[in-house]
């Protein structure tokens, strides 16, 4: 598929959802193996224009999470590549033992996206927020958790899977109008972290819409003469170690940034990296509170957990002014 | 290929089943699953050796019959069956429960040894049937897939997500069996989770049902192959005895998971020798 600027601005408007549609349908037209399949959530994911065009590779399964990914197991045992869809919290937490066991010890080449996640859901509340997903999705050995940047990056994400052999967690956030961070099209490779902004004084690791907010909050920061390196660490599992392991090497103070929890998500994934290694930098894992928060309008909920860019930016002055 | 039906054959692998079962049972010298292994012996002994359409000498074949064990703690009557038939040596029986095997108390997924999925976990296996069934719908393979199932697995609510979804898909190529020995992990299932009728609830989702003895093999090889030509699924409501074939375990709740002495193993050796004499 060309990726060029009007797409990319077409992408944003319809968002991370009407995007992740959008891709599908084009891998389907290279790959005939790949299949779509949801929980009743078909209409919701983006998938009207697939469904459309190839009524017989879009299987419903009712609302039934948990045999979705066990029909999609099957599906994928004999050769095809099953994209399924539901909301966050419904695939990785109530069918988090059918992906452990299918997906995880069987390696099913099954890929679970994960529509809404994060605080996306608005009004829908905390039932529908993807808050631990990635905490959850990450222990399960042998599956690859990814968290796109914007909408050019999950065109970039659901193309790369169709040709990756094993099972996926990719995780949408963000909702319509989702901000662009590539303006162009750009080198993808899964478990392979892109720097997007070099700075001396402060590294800022991110993933999903954290990174546009992220960009934002290292302008903000610039502002005040404090310059910050900028990491999308799209792939959460396999973490891009190496990349980690430069950053340390530079002796920059660190801070990871997510629309998750604070427990078990990117800033563990890092924190725990970075037990392993003999030299040591102040890490600052910011993120969603331990708790189940209020409900409000996507912006309004961003800016109260300060993940806007201003809350981020203000996070990062106090980590500093503590060193 | 698929083996012409005769009874008597079958009843001698149906001993030898059970006697590799115990064999294997005490020879690994912990605990192992023998009620339920021991209630669907017939079962798995009509369908490796009347059934299922599966080589020996080529077990990935494109077209072979799909077996999934859901039940993973019935392994041992599993392990025998594929032992009986040819699928796994003498190595590997011998390798039962110990350290580091590939031959534990619930399958592991095998290819080159025909196991086709990893279960432990209940109410996994008839998703995953149901989309092998689809697979093979959607292209256009004349394959039919197999789950072996509990009736304690049916307290599981995936199971019922997979049942109904069977049955909207129209996947005439897929047959449920579920071991009705009315025992689960803690006693008898009448008073665990209470089934008033199974039969009518797989009915009322659109299946066919047969409700069979579940060690007779002539009502086992009637009702194993589908309708020809149906879209509903079938399930084969299987009525066994837990620990069928051995005194001292039938229907006794302990030996869903137990642990053989000389002596107990001596006696149900005895009285398996006794049982395929008297059928010669």
């Amino acid at each position: 598929m060309i990726i060029n600027e009007s797409k990319i601005n077409l992408w944003s408007k319809l968002g991370s959802r009407a995007t992740f549609g959008q891709a599908l349908l084009s891998v389907a037209e290279d790959n005939p193996n790949v299949l779509a399949m949801s929980a009743d959530l078909g209409n919701s994911s983006g998938l009207k224009p697939f469904i459309r065009k190839y009524p017989s590779k879009f299987i419903n399964v009712g609302i039934a999470e948990q045999n979705l990914i066990g029909v999609a197991a099957g599906l994928a045992k004999e050769g095809f590549v099953p994209y399924v869809t539901s909301f966050a919290p419904f695939l990785s937490m109530r069918a988090s033992e059918q992906i452990r066991m299918e997906l995880g010890y069987m390696q099913f080449n099954v890929k679970v996206v994960a529509l809404g996640s994060g605080l996306a859901m608005g009004f829908l509340g905390n039932s529908h927020y993807g808050l631990e997903d990635v905490s959850v999705m990450r222990a399960i050995p042998g599956l690859t958790v990814v968290s796109p940047a914007d909408c050019t990056e999950i065109v970039k994400v659901v193309q790369v899977a169709a040709h990756h052999k094993g099972p996926m967690y990719i995780r949408l956030t963000g909702g319509v109008n989702n901000p662009i961070v590539y303006k162009n099209d750009y080198k993808y490779e899964l478990g392979k972290a892109i720097k997007l902004k070099d700075g001396d004084d402060i590294a800022i690791v991110c993933s999903g819409t954290m990174v546009h907010q992220s960009l934002q909050a290292a302008a903000e920061l610039a502002e005040s003469n404090i310059h910050a390196e900028v990491i999308n660490m799209h792939t959460i599992k396999p973490l891009d170690t190496a990349k980690l392991e430069a950053l340390v090497a530079s002796g920059k103070p660190l801070v990871s940034v997510e629309e998750h929890t604070i427990v078990g998500g990117l800033g563990s994934a890092i924190a725990e990296f970075l037990t392993t290694l003999k030299k040591h930098v102040p890490h600052k894992i910011i993120g969603l509170e331990d708790k189940f928060g209020k409900t409000a309008q996507y912006e309004h909920l961003l800016k109260l957990h300060g993940l806007n860019s201003s809350g981020i930016a203000n996070s990062v002055r106090l980590f500093l002014d503590d060193l | 290929m698929k083996q012409e039906y005769c009874e008597s054959r079958l009843k001698k692998i149906a001993g030898e089943m059970r006697t590799t079962m115990i064999e294997m049972g005490y020879a690994c010298g912990t605990s192992a699953h023998f009620g339920g292994g021991l209630s669907m012996v017939e079962i798995l002994a009509t369908l490796y050796g009347s059934v299922l359409n599966y080589k020996v000498d080529d077990t990935r074949w494109e077209d072979r019959d799909r077996f999934i064990l859901s039940k993973g703690h019935g392994v041992l009557g599993y392990y025998a069956a594929l032992y009986v038939f040819g699928l796994i040596g003498k190595k590997e029986i011998e390798s039962y429960q110990q350290n580091e095997s590939e031959f534990i108390a619930h399958p592991i997924m095998n290819l080159y040894f025909g196991i086709e999925s990893s279960n432990g976990s209940l109410g996994h296996g008839l998703s995953l049937g149901v989309g092998i069934a689809l697979a093979a719908k959607l292209k256009a393979k004349e394959f039919n897939v197999y789950v072996m199932m509990g009736d304690g697995e049916c307290n599981e609510g995936s199971v019922w997500e997979a049942v109904m979804s069977a049955s909207h898909h129209c996947l005439g190529n897929l047959v449920a069996i579920v071991d009705r020995n009315s025992m689960q992990n803690d006693g008898e299932s009448k008073d665990i989770m209470n089934f008033h009728s199974l039969e009518d609830v797989w009915r009322g989702f659109g299946w066919n049902v047969h409700s069979i003895d579940g060690h007779d093999f002539g009502s086992l090889k009637d009702s194993l192959l589908p309708m020809p030509n149906t879209s509903q699924p079938t399930v084969i409501i299987a009525n066994t005895v837990k620990g069928k074939g051995i005194s001292f375990m039938e229907n006794v709740a302990s030996w869903h998971h137990g642990t053989l002495t000389q002596k107990t193993y001596e006696q149900a050796i005895e009285e398996l020798r006794i049982d395929i004499h008297d059928n010669q």
